[in-house]
């Protein structure tokens, strides 16, 4: 009698690697806290530098003002890098760098790093993000027009092949564009999209031998995104594992298995996640962690949880400890890891990939048509769909189809003892960080032997020009003591500056019902008083690249008849005064998130009242209740948080501002 | 702390004409906004302003540039480098760009200047976005006025509009000279070809010749097209440029060429023909827009019109809308009671 196969492995899997995404104010506090995470049974380390880092600017530049150490670490050279990573053993270690533009450089200072600490490059393991295309169309860190952006990622890659076998030096990833607001075909498309046009620069390298193509295809990762509705996110995991292998067979001509494999990282969905009854977020997270879990087939390699106060601000250790107890309990108390895979055979879940992969693939190919992903990047195409499909979203819950238990439904609630202390409940990052950073900034500057640090650069510029890999300059620079300014402006210099199309000329959502129809009329009345069309400037000053808010409000200020200046990401103070006051605007509006208003917002009204330009100052973004008073006795004159999901409702108080700025 | 509102003093046109003449650039937004205003004080004072900047002699400083071209084939790009170029020569620059207003809401996405990046917070130069709202075709009456007001500030002027459709039509006379922007590609050019976008330009410049032979075919066709005697116009011959916006290659060429044809402007007395022209379409757009056909029918139909236009050469635009628009006032106003039992 034939035995029945059991139905459970013969022994557990491992767990995926546990991480948490977290990194503020300076190098040191970093590591202290990265040493607490470790103890605590994190087995991966996840970095989040700075906005002025990332974007290649030292902290004393005046576009880091009120930046430094806000949502990430500063690392400005590589005495921070050795900070950040004092007494933690990077050949032991497996780290992910959420670096971009300048991921080369920070690949570096952490070679480099680790060669001090006798660590030698190939025994390092670990990931850069390292994908540009994605920052074009959602994250905003870029730095360098596409083609030469290309060029430093396939330098990357042809170099770690070889150097850093271990390291992942791209991870392709579709988690930003679901934040932006697209859907899982979407998702889908784009990024691999994103990962033919990231391929073949390398197979099109004179270095890269066509027979390494394999083993580069191999070393490609991507980082994922899971939603809410997890049975959708657990098919589309397993239609990216499929699609992945065959665009590894069809175009690139890869056979091995082990080669074939799709390999990814997670951060759940945090654009869900709501500043109303906050605590149901941690119901959120762990359905979604369960849907890149669930599935054998398509499951994770790491993973990273936000908490519960996401949409608040900075989580605090203990939020972040939070989620990685789910993790813990998910990996280690339930029965997950005991079993192959649960879904094979399901009807329905192999019908929903399906629907998934054809749609994608058309998708796809809709893009390669237009000539490939940085073809659809210049000419605005992902993006007009990713701010459409966002509108979609919104629409949705605005009029309660989508149903967001604590926000537009479900409303009444009791005190929650979670955010009772009021300021209390999220991280916030001393003003003095900045200052002091600046300070051991100017430290090492004057301590360091310039002349080397001069010859470096200068072997940086000429390899540059010659067409070099940037890596062993780079390193070169790392250790002669350049700083990330330095090495960015180096490349700045010889490449140029990019901004990206906004995507907020989309199709015009066109809404219908009676709120709107009524809004667009006092809209038209309130023009036809003041003598010519109601016309508003949205700004984003700072380095703050979320620019989901600023968009929608764009689009939906140009859908109830407004005239509307959106000049993207990334402006000066100076800068957005001067335009709001030569394209003779009725209002501003600032959006910012990533917490530098309480610096920025209070520079625009100065720079206003400086040169007597009188326009009213509305304001949206991530502002914690203490500093909205705060701004507001500055003079602005309202201010919007998630929570204020009524986009018509805005718009109305949009009239009102600009009918009490001009009293009949 | 909050700021006390001042009360502002109505916009005066003739004091802010002034200040224009003499290069404030602090009367510049005010003046554009007041132009735009359709208030009926404010439209009086907008006529004293016109009126003033029409003076002879006032609006001959300025080079007036107007680029047009489809979407994406490069002209933010060529724009900013332009006004870069022109900044490090120690010109100030004022810039118009024309977006489409939604047919729908009214509303408009003005964000034409996410690549025009040179001038930002530089008091040399002046960015003004504007609406083509539901004129029809147009936007002659404000960018007219636009460009009057931005011709006596700076020293260059640039008009951008997308080049599909009427608007560089409008243009076409209120710039001095009108250089379209060609994307390499062959359906493209076919269809601007059919469109008659060639008829227009002055100078023809086919962007992102780095990208080598598809912008050579493109050029050699545009080469051949005009050739053909397409838009053909006596004693200029429309030259066809090879340039990189984004690389920077040609732009010398083009910035001889503009010269170049401003100098052949002048000469001919083309120049004159063309300012009146571009007056004339305004007056005409702004009388069919305030009255509609009736009311050019009231002051005896569009030949009776066309020959007010003719017979008074010299006469400042505003003056003279303001002295047509009188005369069908009067017309309807004694229709009306004439029909009243
Ligand atoms: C989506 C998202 C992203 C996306 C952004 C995509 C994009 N193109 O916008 C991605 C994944 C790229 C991203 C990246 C980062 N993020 Co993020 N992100 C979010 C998230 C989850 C949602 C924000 C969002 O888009 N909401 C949807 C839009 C429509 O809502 P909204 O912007 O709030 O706008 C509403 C109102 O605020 C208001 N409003 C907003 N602006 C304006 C303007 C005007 C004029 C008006 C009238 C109203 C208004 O109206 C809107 C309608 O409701 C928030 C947390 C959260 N749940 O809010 C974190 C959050 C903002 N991110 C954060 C951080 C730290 C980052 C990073 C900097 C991390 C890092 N170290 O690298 C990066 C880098 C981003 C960068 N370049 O600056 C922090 C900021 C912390 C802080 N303020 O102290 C947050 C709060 C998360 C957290 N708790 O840590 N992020
Ligand atoms: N290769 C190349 N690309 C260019 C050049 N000039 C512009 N581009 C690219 O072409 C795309 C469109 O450029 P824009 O300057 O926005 O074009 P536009 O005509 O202003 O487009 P609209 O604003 O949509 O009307 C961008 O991706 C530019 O980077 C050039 O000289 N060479």
């Amino acid at each position: 009698m034939a035995a029945v196969p059991s139905s459970v492995l013969e022994s557990p899997d491992r767990p995926w690697v546990f991480r948490t995404y977290s990194g503020h104010s300076s190098a040191e506090a970093s590591n202290e806290l990265y040493r607490q995470n470790l103890a605590k049974g994190q087995t991966g380390l996840s970095v989040a530098f700075d906005l002025p880092t990332q974007t290649g600017y030292d902290s004393d530049h005046p576009l880091a003002r009120g930046e430094v150490g806000k949502v990430g670490v500063p690392v400005g050279h590589i005495g921070d890098m050795e900070t950040l990573f004092r007494e933690i053993p990077l050949g032991q270690m497996n780290t992910s760098m959420t670096i971009n533009a300048t991921a080369a450089w920070l690949l570096s200072l952490y070679v480099a790093a680790a060669e001090r600490q006798g660590v030698g490059a190939g025994d390092l393991s670990g990931t850069t993000q390292n994908d540009i295309v994605k920052e074009y169309l959602s994250r905003g860190t870029h730095v360098f027009p596409p083609e030469p952006s290309l060029r430093l990622i396939s330098d990357m890659i042809a170099y770690t092949v070889d150097e850093i076998p271990r390291w992942n030096p791209i991870n392709i990833c579709s988690y930003h564009l679901q934040e932006a607001g697209a859907t899982p075909v979407q998702e889908i498309a784009y990024s691999f999209a994103n990962a033919i046009a990231v391929l073949d620069a390398v197979r099109d390298r004179d270095d890269v031998p066509a027979d390494a193509l394999p083993k580069v295809f191999g070393r490609i990762s991507f980082f994922l995104n899971a939603g809410i509705r997890f049975v959708e996110e657990i098919c589309k995991g397993r239609a990216m594992t499929e699609l992945w292998e065959e665009l590894g067979r069809e175009r690139y001509g890869v056979t091995e298995d082990k080669l074939l494999r799709f390999r990814y990282g997670v951060q759940v969905n945090s654009l869900g996640l709501t500043e109303a009854q906050p605590e149901n977020n941690v119901i959120r997270i762990v359905l979604e962690a369960l849907g890149v879990t669930f599935s054998k087939r398509a499951r994770c390699r790491a993973l990273q949880l936000p908490a519960w106060n996401e949409a608040l601000g900075l989580p605090r250790p203990w939020d972040q400890q939070w989620s990685l107890r789910i993790q813990q309990i998910l990996a280690y108390e339930t029965d997950l890891l005991e079993y192959p895979d649960l879904l094979d055979g399901s009807h329905v879940v192999e019908a929903r990939v399906g629907e998934l992969k054809i749609a994608a693939k058309e998708e796809l190919q809709r893009v390669l048509d237009l000539g490939g992903a940085i073809a659809a990047v210049e000419n605005g195409y992902m993006k007009q769909r990713l701010v459409e499909s966002q509108s979609g979203r919104l629409q949705a819950i605005e009029s309660g189809e989508q149903i967001v238990v604590g926000m537009n439904a479900y409303r009444e609630t009791e005190p929650s003892p979670l955010t009772e202390g009021g300021g209390g409940s999220i991280l916030t990052v001393d003003a003095s960080a900045e200052q002091e950073q600046i300070d051991r900034l100017n430290a090492f500057r004057s301590q360091r032997n310039s002349s080397d640090a001069e010859a470096a650069l200068k072997g940086l510029r000429d390899a540059l020009a010659n067409g070099d890999n940037v890596m062993p300059p780079s390193i070169r620079c790392a250790h002669a003591g350049v700083t990330t300014g330095e090495w960015s402006d180096a490349l700045r210099a010889i490449f140029g500056e990019y901004r990206a199309p906004t995507g907020v000329v989309a199709r015009e959502a066109g809404m219908a019902d009676e709120a709107t129809d009524k809004v667009r009329a006092r809209v038209r009345a309130a023009g036809d008083r003041l003598g010519r069309p109601l016309k508003i400037l949205v700004g984003k000053p700072g380095l703050d690249g979320h620019s989901n808010g600023a968009e929608q409000i764009a689009v939906r200020a140009r859908d109830v008849g407004m005239e509307v200046v959106y000049e993207g990401i990334r402006l000066t103070p100076a800068e957005i005064v001067q335009s709001a006051a030569d394209e003779g605007v009725h209002v501003i509006g600032l959006s910012i998130l990533s917490g530098s208003h309480a610096v920025l917002v209070v520079d625009v009204l100065d720079t206003l009242r400086e040169s007597g330009t009188e326009i009213p100052v509305i304001v949206g973004g991530i502002i914690p209740e203490d500093d909205a008073r705060k701004l507001e006795e500055a003079g602005v004159k309202r201010i919007y948080t998630p929570k204020d999901f009524d986009l018509t409702r805005i718009m109305d108080e949009i009239v009102d501002v600009v009918e009490e700025a001009h009293p009949a | 702390m909050s700021w006390r509102r001042r009360t502002l003093p109505d916009p005066n046109g003739a004091e802010l004409a002034a200040r224009l003449r003499d290069r404030d650039r602090t009367a510049v937004a005010p003046a554009l906004n007041l132009v735009d205003d359709r208030r009926p004080n404010a439209r009086e004072q907008a006529r004293i302003l016109l009126e003033a900047l029409e003076a002879p002699g006032v609006q001959d400083k300025a080079v007036r540039i107007g680029l047009t071209g489809a979407p994406g084939a490069g002209k933010s790009t060529l724009l900013d480098a332009m006004v870069r170029r022109a900044r490090n020569r120690g010109e100030s620059v004022g810039l118009v760009a024309v977006d489409p207003s939604s047919r729908h809401s009214g509303g408009a996405l003005l964000g034409d200047r996410i690549r025009v990046r040179s001038g930002a917070a530089d008091p040399g130069v002046f960015f003004r976005s504007m609406a083509a709202r539901d004129r029809l075709g147009g936007l002659a009456e404000g960018a007219r006025a636009g460009v009057l007001i931005l011709g006596v500030a700076f020293d260059q002027i640039l008009v951008e509009t997308v080049g599909v459709g009427q608007s560089e039509g409008e243009i076409a006379d209120l710039v001095d000279t009108l250089v379209f922007v060609a994307q390499p590609g062959a359906g493209d050019l076919m269809q601007s070809m059919k469109a008659g976008v060639l008829e227009l330009p002055d100078i023809i410049a086919v962007n992102k010749s780095d990208m080598g032979p598809i912008a050579e075919r493109t050029a050699s066709e545009l080469e051949a097209g005009i050739g053909l005697g397409v838009g053909d116009r006596k004693g200029w011959k429309r030259p066809v440029l090879r340039i990189s916006a984004q690389e920077g290659h040609g732009l010398d060429g083009l910035e001889a060429a503009i010269a170049e044809h401003r100098g052949w402007l002048a000469d001919s007395g083309e120049l004159e023909r063309r300012r009146r022209r571009g007056r004339d379409r305004a007056i005409e757009e702004s009388l069919t827009l305030r009255y509609g056909s009736f009311g050019v029918e009231a002051l005896g139909g569009r030949v009776r019109l066309t020959a007010c236009l003719a017979d008074a050469p010299n006469e400042p635009g505003a003056r003279l809308l303001a002295r047509l628009s009188d005369q069908i006032e009067l017309a309807l106003r004694s229709g009306t009671s004439e029909s009243t039992p």
